[in-house]
C-alpha cells in the first residue's frame, strides 16, 4: 500500500512510520504545520507543533529512509480546532480539541488529500488496534497498554475513516516502542510524551482564552454562587476560566460550613454566574449526549461501557440512541463531567461509537 | 541508510532546481580539491603562507577578469546570505555616519529574503525608512514608482538595492536604468546577481552598480563561499569583526579551497555564457511549450522579455503546488514551489503576490530550473509526467480561496 505517515516528530508516531515501512508499504511521512507562526505555539520538546518537532520528525523520516515533506494545514487547524475551543469555553462547555483534531484533520482534511493523491491509508502512531471483524466491519479496539490507550481520542473515527488507518503501535506498550526507536537510531527515543494542548504554549488555559477572546468572551467578571443557598461567596474574572468539577482557582476567602472543598458545578456564561458545591454534587449517573458518530453498526440500545475523559475510567452504562441523540445511564457514576466533552461508548474493548455530551443529571440516590 | 546519495540516484534524478544550487562544475571541484590538503593560512608570512596567499589571491584576480571589476573590489564572504547582509548594513551605517545621507532605503518587493530579512531588521532595530517598489504583472520594477520614490527627496536615500534577476520567477531587472537614475543624485546601487552571473552578461564595471552580490553554488561552484564586488570609493561598515582579512570589510579566516573553487566556477561560467543561454533558453522554451500543449490551463508567470534562459515558472490552475512537487518528486522529478521555506511551513511566495497573484494562484505554481547538467531527456521526463500529475493534484484540489 502508499501510506501517508503523519509525523509529529514525537517517538509514537517515528516507530509507527519505521513499522509500516517495514512491513513493506510505500511509506511518505509528513508533518502537519499547524501554525503560520510556530513560535505561538509550545516552545521545546513538549508539544507538536514547533520547528524543533519538525526537524525531529524529518530527522527520524531520514533514518527510516522514507521521503518527508511539512503540510501547511494551520487554516484549516485555526478553523476546526483552535476556533471551535474558544467557541465552546465561551459557550460554557469544555471540548476535546484532540478529539476534534482527529475528526477535522487527521482522518479528514489530511486524509482526504492523501487519498486525493494516490496514497491507501494514514498511518498515524495512536494506540489503538484496528481488525476486521465477522461481519467485514473494521473494529476498532483498545489499545494492548492501556495506560497509552488512545481510542477514546479516535472514538469519533467512522468506518470509511478507519478503511484507511493504520495504527501499528496498538499492540505494543510505550516502553517496548521506546526501545524500539531506540534500536532503530530514532533520536527521538527518550524525547517527552507530550501533554496538554498543543496550541496553548504554557498550559495556561484560561489566560490563552482570556486574551485570544477578547471581546468575544461571553463576560469578564461574575458571582461566585453556593449551589445550595444562592449566596453570593465571591467574584471571578470570566467563566471561560472555569470547567464543571473545577477545584482550584476559585479562591473564595472563606470555607464551606462542613469545611470541605468546594467544585464548580454549572457555568452558565450569559448570567457569568458560577456555581460551586460539594464534591457528592458533582456525582451524575445520566448523559445525554449529541452529534453522535458510529464507527460502524447503530446500535439502539446496548449494555457496555462509556469513557467520559481522555485516560478515565470506564463507567457500566446503558446506551440507548436514535442514531443521533443518546442516552447514556450509567451504572457507575462519574464527577464532574461537563458538557462539550466526548462520550466514547465501547461493548468490551471495542469502540461502538461517541457523542458530545450535551447535558449530566442525577436521577437515582444513594446508588453509589 | 546512508545518507549519501549515490551516482545512480542522480543519473536516475529528474534534477530541474538548479536556481536552488547547481552541481559544482569540474573545473571547480578540480581547483577546490587541488587546495584541501595544502597547508598554509593565506594571512601567515611564511612560504605556505605565501602560497596559500597567491591562491588566493590569483581567484580574486580570476573573478575580476570575469566580471570586469578590479581585484581589490572583490571581498570574500560565506557566501550570498552574507553579502547581501554586509552590503545592506554595511553602506547603510557608512552612508548615515559618515555623509549623513539617510534614512531611506530603496528596495523592491520581490527581493530575496537574504535582502528582505536585513531591511526588514534595518528597519525595525535601526530605524531605516524602507521603501519596497512594486513590479508589473511579469515582475519587472516599475522604474517610475522608484523614480518617485527618489526624487520625492533624494539626499534621504542611503541606498537602493535591486536584484539583477529574480530567483523565484527569473525576470531581469532593469539595472541600467536603476543606476542612471541613482547616479543623478550619487546615490550607491546594490545589486543581488546570484541568479545572473552566467547566464546573463554580467559587467560590473559597465553596469555603473556600486556593489553586486554574487554566491558560489548557483554558479557551479562550492556552497559557502561567495563575495560582494564593491567599489574601493564605497566606504562600508564591517558586520563581523576579527582579523580584518579583506580589505577590513570582513574577518575570519580567509577560506582558500572554497575561494579557489569559486573562482574556477565563475570563470567557467561566464566563459560558457553565450552558449549555455542559447542552449538552455532553447530548452526552457521547449519545456514551456510541450507542458502548457498538455495542460493547456497553464499560465507562465514572469517577464518573456526578460527573462534567465533557465527559468520555467508556471501556475497550474486548481493545484497545490506542494501536491505537484511531492507527486513529481516520488516520480524522480525535482523542482521547487519556489516559495520561502519558513520553518518547513510553506507561503504564499512573496514575488508572486506581489505581481498581482492571489494566494491561491500563488500557491498553485512551481519552478522548473534548468542549468548546466539539464539534457532533453530531463524535458521529456517532466513532459511524460506532468499530464498525471496535473491531473491527480487537482483532484486533490486547491487551498480555499482559488
Amino acid at each position: 500500500m502508499r501510506v501517508l505517515a503523519a509525523m509529529s516528530g514525537g517517538v509514537d508516531s517515528a516507530v509507527a512510520a519505521a513499522r509500516a515501512a517495514e512491513a513493506g508499504h510505500d511509506v511518505t511521512g509528513i508533518h502537519l504545520a499547524l501554525s503560520r507562526n510556530p513560535k505561538s505555539y509550545r516552545s521545546g520538546a513538549r508539544g507538536c507543533c514547533t520547528i524543533e518537532d519538525s526537524n525531529d520528525a524529518r530527522r527520524a523520516a531520514d533514518v527510516i529512509g522514507i521521503p518527508f515533506y511539512v503540510w501547511d494545514m494551520s487554516d484549516e487547524f485555526h478553523e476546526n480546532v483552535v476556533e471551535d475551543f474558544m467557541s465552546e469555553y465561551a459557550a460554557g462547555r469544555t471540548p476535546n480539541p484532540c478529539l476534534r483534531c482527529n475528526e477535522k484533520i487527521k482522518f479528514a482534511a489530511v486524509l482526504d488529500r492523501a487519498l486525493a493523491l494516490g496514497f491507501d491509508a494514514v498511518v498515524t502512531g495512536h494506540y489503538a488496534q484496528l481488525e476486521t471483524g465477522s461481519d467485514g466491519l473494521i473494529e476498532m479496539h483498545r489499545a494492548v497498554d492501556m495506560g497509552k490507550d488512545q481510542s477514546y481520542v479516535l472514538g469519533v473515527l467512522t468506518q470509511e475513516q478507519l478503511a484507511h488507518s493504520l495504527f501499528p503501535l496498538g499492540d505494543s506498550v510505550k516502553g517496548d516502542v521506546r526501545l524500539e526507536a531506540e534500536r532503530r537510531g530514532l533520536m527521538v527515543a527518550n524525547k517527552p510524551d507530550s501533554h496538554d494542548i498543543c496550541f496553548i504554549a504554557d498550559g495556561d488555559n484560561a489566560g490563552w482564552l482570556k486574551e485570544k477572546l477578547g471581546d468575544r468572551a461571553p463576560n469578564d467578571s461574575g458571582d461566585i454562587v453556593d449551589h445550595a443557598t444562592g449566596e453570593v461567596l465571591g467574584q471571578h474574572e470570566g467563566t471561560t476560566a472555569y470547567t464543571i468539577g473545577q477545584r482550584k482557582g476559585l479562591r473564595i476567602g472563606r470555607p464551606a460550613p462542613d469545611g470541605k472543598p468546594r467544585f464548580v458545578l454549572d457555568i452558565e456564561p450569559v448570567s457569568g454566574i458560577v456555581t460551586v458545591g460539594p464534591r457528592e454534587e458533582l456525582r451524575i449517573d445520566r448523559i445525554e449526549g449529541i452529534k453522535a458518530r458510529w464507527c460502524g453498526t447503530v446500535p439502539e440500545r446496548l449494555g457496555g461501557t462509556v469513557q467520559l475523559r481522555a485516560h478515565g475510567s470506564e463507567h457500566r452504562a446503558v446506551v440507548t440512541t436514535d442514531g443521533h441523540d443518546v442516552v447514556i445511564e450509567l451504572l457507575d457514576p462519574a464527577e464532574g463531567i461537563a458538557p462539550g466533552q466526548a462520550a466514547v461508548i465501547y461493548d468490551g474493548t471495542r469502540v461502538v461509537g461517541s457523542a458530545t455530551i450535551s447535558a449530566t443529571s442525577r436521577t437515582a440516590v444513594g446508588t453509589a | 541508510m546512508t545518507a549519501r546519495r549515490t551516482l545512480e540516484d542522480a543519473m536516475t534524478t529528474v534534477y530541474l532546481d538548479h536556481a536552488a544550487t547547481t552541481p559544482m562544475l569540474p573545473a571547480a571541484v578540480d581547483a577546490l580539491t587541488a587546495q584541501l590538503t595544502a597547508v598554509g593560512n593565506p594571512s601567515s608570512l611564511h612560504a605556505s603562507g605565501r602560497h596559500a596567499r597567491r591562491v588566493v589571491e590569483e581567484s580574486r584576480e580570476q573573478i575580476a577578469q570575469a566580471l570586469n571589476c578590479r581585484p581589490g573590489e572583490v571581498v570574500f564572504t560565506s557566501g550570498g546570505t552574507e553579502a547581501d547582509n554586509l552590503a545592506l548594513k554595511g553602506i547603510y551605517w557608512a552612508r548615515m555616519r559618515s555623509a549623513n545621507r539617510g534614512p531611506r532605503i530603496l528596495s523592491s518587493a520581490i527581493e530575496h529574503h537574504a535582502v528582505l530579512d536585513p531591511l526588514h531588521w534595518l528597519s525595525e532595530d535601526e530605524d531605516a525608512q524602507v521603501e519596497l517598489l512594486p513590479v508589473d504583472s511579469l515582475g519587472r520594477l516599475k522604474i517610475d514608482a522608484l523614480r518617485a520614490a527618489v526624487e520625492r527627496n533624494p539626499d534621504d536615500v542611503a541606498l537602493i538595492s535591486v536584484m539583477w534577476a529574480n530567483n523565484e520567477v527569473g525576470t531581469i531587472q532593469p539595472i541600467d536604468e536603476i543606476v542612471e537614475l541613482a547616479a543623478a543624485h550619487g546615490i550607491p546601487v546594490h545589486t543581488d546577481a546570484v541568479q545572473a552571473i552566467g547566464a546573463v552578461p554580467v559587467d560590473f564595471a559597465a553596469s555603473g552598480v556600486d556593489a553586486l552580490t554574487l554566491t558560489g553554488h548557483k554558479v557551479g561552484g562550492p556552497f559557502g563561499v561567495g563575495a560582494l564586488v564593491v567599489r574601493r570609493e564605497l566606504e562600508v561598515t564591517p558586520l563581523v569583526h576579527g582579523g580584518g582579512q579583506e580589505r577590513d570589510i570582513r574577518s575570519g579566516t580567509i577560506d582558500t579551497p572554497a575561494i579557489a573553487g569559486l573562482a574556477a566556477a565563475v570563470e567557467a561560467s561566464v566563459k560558457s555564457q553565450a552558449d549555455h543561454h542559447v542552449r538552455l533558453a532553447a530548452l526552457r522554451d521547449q519545456l514551456v511549450d510541450r507542458v502548457c500543449a498538455i495542460v493547456p490551463d497553464a499560465v507562465r508567470n514572469g517577464d518573456p522579455a526578460h527573462l534567465l534562459p533557465g527559468h520555467a515558472h508556471l501556475r497550474f490552475p486548481g493545484c497545490e503546488g506542494d501536491s505537484l512537487l511531492m507527486l513529481l518528486d516520488a516520480r524522480g522529478i525535482e523542482c521547487s514551489t519556489g516559495s520561502a521555506c519558513n520553518a518547513g511551513v510553506p507561503q504564499a511566495s512573496h514575488v508572486l503576490l506581489a505581481m498581482g497573484c492571489t494566494e491561491a494562484e500563488a500557491r498553485g505554481s512551481l519552478r522548473f530550473s534548468l542549468g548546466h547538467t539539464t539534457t532533453q531527456s530531463d524535458i521529456d521526463a517532466l513532459v511524460e509526467a506532468i499530464g498525471p500529475v496535473v491531473e491527480r493534484a487537482r483532484a486533490a484540489g486547491a487551498r480555499k480561496g482559488s
